[in-house]
């Protein structure tokens, strides 16, 4: 496909008109769009067959570069939205698709994310359903930006919360941490640094379905994505008002990502992750769970990290691999900018 | 990851730690007080607190943490001085990104940066000297500092862009040298240093003889440490060794890496481009002589200082700020006064706080609170 954004592509006439039937309808094909009104209509009754609870969340994505391994800036669109939703135990449903394009991208550029779109949603069983494109000058904006809001309905009975962990639960990960981080930087190709890392984006709608329907007791569930699994550890321990204790050799990590880390003065702790959760489960159920995490493609190296424990509360302490232990802080600053 | 896994092997750690425990009762500890280790540089810092290292060691051992972190030293007015620069219509001001947070007395470069200023991180001076060959229309700025350990690199991207005829190249130079600011700390009243971790990668450069004045003189043991968990180990135990011994020198832990004579190419370079100031100002530590260097005047194009107007303002430390405690190892960081509290890494006022090896920041992030209360509260 050739040819690039113009500004009338923005504008609500005949060349918008062009981009919505020849781009845009064709990747996201579905009844609820199909008629091409300001909205989509979703019938209640269709919602409540799912559980009692609308769970609903945006997110706007800004990777940059839009290409890398392992995904690109549709992937995550889907992906990171959805991953959203799924925290809270609802089965993810609908998304919006609204598309900030700067003049002169190229048609085929936008022709390859809205392609990913379309096969991560599949992936995740989600409908695409509703969306806008408006174009800015060049310069504006770098590319091409995406913001992705999404609904889920929450089965009845299940109740997941930060604040939830208790002394003695074990906290669980779904697999290797920062991935995504290194994967994305590596693209930038400023580094000169060569890696052979993939970002792990992914929809994890259907693990965490896995998860509930194992009947394990599942306390709180999070994704890593900014800020990394440090952050969210730090949330967890501080909604509860426990400790969390982990062990540094016990985290999953590809000898890649540690390499890369060691080159580059980063802690893989603060790496952002776009495929991965963090669970806190009952102590006893953490066996089970892992089990059942491991049967799922997104969960096949699942490893319990850390533990719960009394206190210090609002305090996550690292045991190090040299025997050791330190806090791990929030980070301050940004790690990396533009990273989802 | 091969040849990295071997100097944190949690099994000789402990090996060492023993070692360590049976060299106490020989040495002598006036009034009983801890031993007090200076590690100078900040890269052992930032190892110290990463690997966990002070909650391993018995209560008898002290580190305290020196002054060797390039950015924590840097005083206000050269930030400002430095802004100033990148506020320039004609200019790109290209620095590492450690410098970026650091605070000037009116905003820090990031913020300059977020106000329109042309401010580009780069990972090294030949990045910056790219950057002067790819817009030639622009004046491009390197924020050029640190130890010994960055003068070289320095010092050879302005021999290239001398060779090349560059035009629009220059160098903010804030290079310092550590020699004398050890000097300052050990002739400071109240001293009471038992001994030093010496900077390994200013030694892979320089070499371990400028030292030798440390025993010499001063008759405090050094060793020269890496900057693996196991090589701190192995280097305290070293200055153990010597304390029991009654042995006062200068030892080298680090030898894969440094010379007694250092590296002669880099000292070369470094001779032919940079000379000796007559002093330069610290943070926390006020004016200390010969302490810093610039470009020497065969090389004064390429000398941001020499080519731009700067203000130089001289810029007091904020008077909450113990800084200068801190870096002399007076106090810890958490016994400042403003210390998580009006100074902490979101809002920084000294820069011990900015930089990932200042000390205040190592505290701050690894070890807010002592961590063996903090097992003892979880033992509870």
């Amino acid at each position: 496909m050739s040819g690039r954004i113009e500004l009338a592509h923005g504008g609500g006439g005949s060349l918008m008109r062009r981009l919505i039937e020849d781009l845009i309808l064709p990747a996201f094909d579905n009844p609820a769009l199909r008629p091409l009104e300001d909205q989509a209509v979703i019938a209640l009754a269709e919602l409540a067959g799912h559980g009692d609870r609308l769970a609903f969340s945006t997110d706007t994505y800004v990777v940059s570069p839009l290409f890398f391994p392992g995904g690109d800036i549709g992937t995550l669109a889907v992906a990171g939205t959805v991953n959203d939703l799924a925290m809270s135990g609802a089965r993810p449903l609908y998304l919006s698709c609204g598309l900030v394009l700067e003049e002169g991208l190229p048609l085929e550029t936008l022709r390859r994310a809205l392609a990913s779109m379309r096969e991560t949603a599949a992936r995740a069983g989600v409908w695409i359903v509703t969306g806008d494109t408006k174009v800015v000058e060049r310069g504006a904006a770098d590319k091409l930006f995406i913001n992705t809001a999404g609904v889920g309905v929450v089965p009845a009975g299940v109740a997941l919360g930060a604040h939830l962990a208790r002394p003695g639960d074990a906290v669980v990960i779904n697999g290797d941490i920062g991935d995504h981080g290194v994967a994305v930087l590596v693209a930038r190709n400023q580094l000169a640094l060569e890696a052979d890392v993939a970002s792990d984006c992914q929809p994890l709608g259907d693990l965490v379905a896995a998860m509930l329907a194992s009947g394990a007791g599942l306390r709180c569930l999070r994704d890593p994505t900014r800020g990394g699994v440090a952050a969210v550890l730090n949330e967890f321990a501080q909604a509860s008002r426990v400790g969390i204790r982990i062990r540094e050799l016990g985290l999953p990590l590809r000898d890649e990502v540690r390499g890369a880390c060691e080159i580059l003065g980063l802690d893989p702790l603060y790496l952002a992750n776009e495929g991965k959760l963090l669970a806190v489960v009952a102590a006893v159920d953490a066996p089970m769970l892992l089990r059942v995490m491991r049967q799922h493609p997104a969960g096949q190296r699942a490893a319990v990290i850390g533990q719960v424990c009394a206190g210090p509360a609002g305090r996550v302490i690292l045991e190090t691999e040299f025997g050791g232990e330190r806090l791990v802080e929030l980070l301050a600053g940004e790690q990396l900018p533009r990273i989802c | 990851m091969k040849y990295i896994q071997e100097f944190r092997d949690p099994a000789k750690a402990q090996a060492l730690l023993h070692g360590i425990r049976q060299l106490l009762p020989r040495i002598a500890r006036p009034r009983g007080r801890p031993l007090q280790v200076m590690e100078v540089c900040g890269g052992h810092t930032h190892a110290i607190f990463r690997y966990g290292v002070p909650g391993m060691l018995p209560p008898e051992i002290e580190f305290v943490h020196g002054p060797g972190c390039p950015v924590c030293v840097l005083p206000m007015g050269r930030v400002d001085d430095c802004v100033a620069l990148a506020e320039r219509p004609d200019v790109v001001l290209a620095s590492f990104g450690d410098a970026l947070r650091v605070p000037g007395s009116r905003k820090s470069l990031l913020q300059a940066k977020a106000a329109g200023a042309d401010v580009r991180m780069v990972y090294s001076p030949l990045d910056a000297l790219e950057l002067a060959r790819r817009e030639p229309d622009r004046e491009v700025v390197f924020f050029a500092l640190g130890f010994e350990t960055t003068m070289p690199a320095t010092a050879c991207t302005v021999l290239r862009a001398q060779a090349e005829g560059l035009r629009n190249f220059s160098v903010f130079c804030n290079h310092i040298t550590i020699v004398p600011t050890i000097k300052a700390i050990l002739d400071s009243p109240g001293m009471d240093l038992d001994g030093f971790l010496g900077p390994g990668h200013v030694a892979m450069v320089v070499g371990t003889r400028p030292f030798e004045f440390v025993a010499r003189h001063y008759r405090r043991p050094m060793v020269v440490a890496g900057f693996e968990p196991l090589d701190v180990l192995q280097a305290l135990w070293m200055l153990l060794s010597q304390l029991a011994q009654g042995r006062c020198e200068v030892e080298n832990q680090y030898s894969r890496i440094v010379r007694a004579d250092g590296n002669a190419q880099a000292l070369e370079a470094i001779g032919r481009v940079f000379e000796l100031r007559d002093y330069f100002e610290w943070r926390g530590l006020g004016s200390i002589d010969h302490s810093g260097v610039r470009l020497r005047e065969a090389f004064a194009e390429f000398d941001a200082e020499r080519r731009f107007a700067l203000p130089g303002v001289r810029i007091v430390d904020p008077k909450a700020c113990q800084c200068g405690e801190v870096l002399k190892g007076v106090i810890k960081p958490h016994q400042c006064k403003v210390f998580g509290r009006a100074c902490t890494p979101e809002k920084p006022l000294g820069s011990l706080m900015v930089s990932s090896e200042g000390a205040c920041a190592a505290y701050y992030q690894y070890a807010r609170v002592d961590i063996s209360a903090l097992r003892r509260e979880a033992l509870a």
